[in-house]
């Protein structure tokens, strides 16, 4: 298993609230790997500490061989991670093709085919092209949210939560186009609904108050019924 | 109508002066939500050099050179070393920026002395023109151009190109274009000394019309710049655009109608817009 993201020991503060304790898991090339864990337990804190966004105080993160821990997070991002926050990230103001054309950091071919491929994936964002990104659905803003981080040749996808606060057929819908993409790119998700989580990933790690508490195959997790209620509340 | 036609020429001009001196805050403060009272010593700066230049050379063209040149240089000292160890602190920010553009006016009476200067306006644009009865000063109606040409210019830089959208993102989610690969800090130090050349310009362009310089007009412009950024919305180039244009309008009529309000009627259409408008006439969504 080649790994292409790995976290040792990380540990992070917010403000002085110290919030991851100790982080240790990696995500193999090609396969889609799942945070889980219950609400605060420190998942979105863990994206954005791979992010940058917040600094590392102890510990390690390796990307391709190379520590990226406490580097800005612009340089993060052209190493090849994208990033769809929980929040989506949407510029409001800008449309649907500003929101795109502003994270496109080439023009060329293999640009154009991918955004066309995302398009085809998501059609209304074809169909509200020229709409400001704050005036689409809660929906339309997340397939908009994972395109612009799509669009661009990158290794790793960072995905945080996609469906939250989506209608159940929305949600069917950004899993199929996850699932499309996992044939394309490697995934580190983070998502509180295991139904979900369980289609779609490969392998998990549960985050249990800032600390990595257990891992596996996820086929596995769905057959330990006992750690699904100790952990994530799921009977 | 003519004196109706006149006190608009005038309005408009004075907005337009006071815009080039706002967008370039707006975009700071909505980008980098910097706090920078410094502006107007930026401001001051472009018109003594710019007056300077004029008075060796009688070339107001290449004064408008110097002074903007004069901005850029001043724009990246400002940035890296008054503002770049105070980022995120609104106290230390307004405390640090005040003291610096103490600093500028006084070094503006160290450097071109204490005494005003006199500035007329260069021989290609003195005079007037007469439409009916309404007579145009070119001086002002060269102001008034080159405020909506720049407003322009930078309208459709911020509309059409990339690094244009880079800006406009930035101002909405700073965090957001990071993660998108994009140094926000390099493009805040360009943003911020292209912000620092438009207030240099502004003050080059001001000395001409108002016919004299003096140290002090840097802080009196930069706190009606400040009320232009407020009124027309923290962050929106538009809405300084319309601001300043409704504050250089009402100055110019209340100075003519009700002389006494004249400075007043500023702080009041700020106080009507956060009572009803608290985010401004235009706002940025994030």
């Amino acid at each position: 298993m080649s790994s292409l993201l790995k976290l040792s020991q990380v540990e992070a503060y917010i403000q002085q609230f110290h919030i991851l304790h100790d982080i240790n898991f990696e995500v193999p090339k090609g396969e889609v790997t799942v945070l889980l864990g219950r609400n605060g337990a420190g998942k979105t804190t863990t994206l954005r500490t791979i992010m940058g966004l917040n600094p590392v105080s102890k510990g390690s993160i390796v990307f391709k061989d190379e520590e990226i821990s406490n580097q800005k997070p612009h340089l993060i991002a052209n190493k090849g991670i994208g990033y769809v926050p929980e929040d989506q990230g949407i510029f409001g103001d800008l449309t649907v093709g500003e929101n795109l054309r502003v994270a496109m950091k080439r023009e060329d071919q293999e640009t154009t085919e991918r955004l066309e491929w995302i398009l085809d994936l998501f059609p209304d964002l074809k169909k509200f092209w020229k709409k400001p990104g704050g005036q689409l659905s809660g929906g339309q803003k997340q397939m908009l949210a994972i395109s612009r981080a799509y669009v661009n040749e990158n290794d790793l996808l960072l995905i945080d939560e996609p469906s939250k606060g989506l209608a159940p057929i929305v949600v069917e819908k950004v899993m199929e186009t996850i699932l499309q993409m996992k044939e394309k790119t490697t995934i580190l998700l983070v998502e509180q609904n295991f139904l979900m989580a369980s289609k779609i990933g490969d392998r998990f790690y549960i985050i249990d108050d800032g600390q990595t508490v257990h891992n596996g195959l996820m086929g596995e997790l769905k057959q330990d019924k006992a750690l699904m209620k100790k952990y994530l509340g799921v009977s | 109508m003519d004196l109706i036609a006149s006190l608009t020429v005038n309005g408009l001009a004075t907005g337009m002066l006071i815009f080039l001196l706002a967008a370039g805050l707006t975009l700071i403060f909505g980008l980098m939500s910097v706090l920078n009272f410094a502006h107007g010593g930026l401001f001051i700066w472009g018109a003594y050099a710019g007056v300077w230049i004029y008075y060796i050379t009688n070339s107001f063209l290449l004064a408008i050179i110097v002074a903007i040149i004069t901005g850029l240089v001043l724009g990246l000292i400002t940035e890296r070393l008054i503002i770049r160890p105070v980022y995120g602190n609104h106290i230390q920010q307004i405390l640090i920026t005040l003291g610096f553009m103490l600093v500028l006016q006084e070094l503006i009476k160290v450097v071109f002395g204490p005494d005003q200067k006199a500035v007329h306006p260069p021989a290609w644009l003195e005079g007037s023109f007469q439409m009916g009865d309404v007579i145009l000063i070119k001086y002002r109606l060269f102001i008034i151009a080159i405020g909506l040409l720049l407003f322009l210019t930078i309208y459709l830089i911020l509309k059409k190109t990339r690094i244009g959208l880079i800006v406009r993102a930035g101002v909405m989610d700073r965090e957001m274009v990071q993660t998108l690969g994009i140094n926000i800090r390099f493009v805040f130090m360009a943003v911020f000394m292209v912000g620092a050349a438009l207030a240099a310009l502004s003050g080059v362009l001001h000395a001409p019309y108002s016919g004299v310089i003096y140290a002090e007009m840097g802080l009196e412009f930069s706190i009606l710049a400040f009320i232009v950024v407020v009124i027309g919305g923290m962050g929106s180039f538009t809405g300084s655009l319309f601001a300043a244009i409704l504050v250089g309008l009402a100055q110019a009529f209340m100075a003519y109608y009700v002389p006494a309000l004249s400075l007043a009627v500023n702080m009041l259409i700020m106080t009507v817009v956060l009572i009803f408008r608290p985010q401004g006439l235009f706002k940025v969504k994030g």
